[in-house]
Formats: C-alpha cells, structure tokens, sequence
C-alpha cells in the first residue's frame, strides 16, 4: 500500500503550476512513493487550492534528508527577519 | 502471438451508472474467441505505466480494460493531480470500486470475440480491490498484486479509508493468485500468511508467491521498487493462471 500520515495544514499565499499562478488555501505534506523521483520513498508536499480543481497544484518530492534541510532553511530564514515583520 | 492490438479510451457505465472514462486494449487476433481482463490501476491513478500494462494484456491475447477510478474527482486531470486529489479523499469507496469493476466486466463480456470468460487484476491499493471485485461478482480469475489492507486496518494517521474485508473470504468467486514482495510492509508476509489461511478454511482455491528481495510495487518498471527477477517471474505466473482460467 502506498499510504502513510498526511498533514493536512491550511495556508496562505500563491504558487505557480501548470496554468501559472493561482492562490493557495491548503498543502498536504506525507512521506510516501514517490511518482517522480527515483526513492523508494520521499516526502511530498502538495500546495493546493482544491476549490479551482484537481490541477490547482504545485507538488514537490523531497529525499527525508532534503525535507529536514528544507524545513531548517524556511526556520533560519524566519528566524532572520526582523519579528515585526513575521508577525 | 503477433503482438498487434487497438488501445483507445472508451467510456463505460460504472456504479450508479456514472459515465467513466477507461483504457480499452484489444488484440487484432481476428474470430478467436478470447478472454477478459479488467485492470486496476494502482493509488498513483490512471497512468500512463498503468495503462502500459493494459496493452501488454492485449499484447498477450487478452481484452483488458482499465476504468479511471478517480474520473468523478479529477475527469481530465492530469494522473497524479487525480490521485493527489483521491488521496486526499481516503481513496476510492469499496461499494464505488465494486460497481465500476463490473461496469468494466459487463463492457468486457459484450465485446465481439469474447469468450464470456472476465479475470481481474490490481496492484498497490488494486490488490485489495481486485480480492474486493472477486467476492462481489461472479468473475473467473483474479490476481492480487501486494494490495494491503485485506486482513488488517491502515494505522492510525493513514487517511486512506480502508478496512478490513477478509470477511469476504467465503463469498470469493474465482480462484486468486497473490503476488507479493518479502520486504512488503503493507501487507506485509505474516498478513499475506494469515489471508492465505482463511482462504484454506473455506476452500477456496489461491496461489500465492512472495519474493525475495523484492518490496512493494516490484511490478512497477519506471520506479526504483522495480524488481525485474520477481516481475519478470510475476508476469510468467500470471500468464500461467490467466492461461488456465481464461483462456479459451
């Protein structure tokens, strides 16, 4: 079976896919078989807007070890930022 | 075997006679009469490998026909968006599921040349619901490809929807080859055991292989679970059971 946990969390911003840009409202984040990338397993982050359809959909496939690297680099650089402007 | 076939996508009537899209491949063989195939495809959806593996049915001397099981979420989305979509949802009803595998089977047996004879076959999530389509219909043969969630429920946090259905075990309507991969964890091999055992209590006729070395989705040819030595032994089995349970 190709299914594990899913986070489901609701967010706010844009994303660019197929059709350009498009307002995102929700993103999935799971580890689980990946369609592109060559791991048996990846973590998955779909940012979407299920209200524009199934193709409103940005999709990345990351190795755990590039997940970890991604989530410490969006930290640091939160971290960075002056809190009035973060708030 | 000439190889030559005719794939296209047709249009059935699935459960509750919804309109759905499906893969049809039929082979150029001429007046033999032949058998059936229906496919399911795996959770990653209504792909192009999925539907690969359809023509290789037909490549084979078989009908196969595959319905697009997240066609009511996603028609025209690109595969993985449906999928994405569908897994969100916690997947594909059973009763759903069921009603469009014999929409598919039904579309099957009325095709000119065949024989009346309809197996099934699925991978990944398929697995479980080709043994679902084989004890709710009368088919002729089915094959389980490493489908979890047949003896066991998805643990907590999963949000695919399934549960249990070894219950089913008595109603199963045909005999069931099961091929599965010894590094599996859904299902894993002691699950694979216990099925194997229920199916023994009540008489029903199965074969099940599980390989060596190989995990889940060993079938799949463009993803790293790729396992040639267990798929090239799978489709050989396979063309075994279907030879002796479809075939004219």
């Amino acid at each position: 079976m190709c299914t594990y946990n899913t986070e489901k969390v609701e967010i706010t911003g844009s994303g660019k896919g197929a059709s350009g840009w498009f307002s995102l409202t929700d993103a999935t984040v799971y580890f689980d078989h990946p369609v592109h990338a060559m791991a048996e397993h990846t973590l998955n982050i779909d940012f979407l807007n299920p209200a524009r359809g199934p193709s409103a959909r940005v999709a990345v496939e990351l190795t755990a070890e590039s997940a970890r690297a991604l989530a410490a680099a969006i930290e640091a650089a939160l971290a960075a930022v002056p809190a009035a402007l973060v708030s | 075997m000439s190889e030559e076939l005719t794939a296209q996508t047709v249009s059935l009537a699935g459960f509750g006679g919804d309109e759905i899209e499906a893969y049809l491949a039929v082979p150029d063989a001429g007046a033999t009469a032949r058998g059936s195939v229906v496919v399911i495809h795996h959770m990653p959806g209504y792909d192009s490998s999925s539907k690969e593996i359809v023509r290789k049915f037909a490549a084979n001397g078989y009908a196969a026909l595959m319905p697009n099981l997240y066609y009511r979420e996603a028609p025209g989305a690109n595969p993985d968006d449906a999928a994405a979509t569908a897994r969100a949802n916690g997947g594909v009803p059973d009763e759903r599921l069921v009603g469009d595998v014999a929409g598919a089977s039904d579309y099957l047996r009325a095709l000119e040349g065949s024989n009346g004879k309809v197996g099934v076959i699925g991978y990944c999530s398929g697995g479980r619901q080709s043994f679902l389509a084989a004890c709710s219909m009368p088919l002729d043969a089915a094959v389980d490809c490493y489908g979890a969630f047949i003896m066991s429920t998805p643990p907590p946090g999963m949000p695919l929807k399934a549960h249990p259905i070894a219950n089913l075990a008595p109603d199963l309507s045909c005999p069931l080859l099961g091929l599965f991969g010894a590094d599996d964890q859904f299902p894993t091999p002691e699950e694979i055991a216990e099925l194997s055992k229920v199916l023994d209590e009540h008489g029903k006729p199965h074969e099940f292989h599980t390989y060596e070395g190989a995990g889940h989705a060993f079938f799949a040819v463009d993803r790293i679970a790729y396992r040639p030595e267990a798929a090239n032994d799978g489709w050989q089995r396979i063309w075994d059971f279907y030879g002796r349970y479809l075939a004219s």
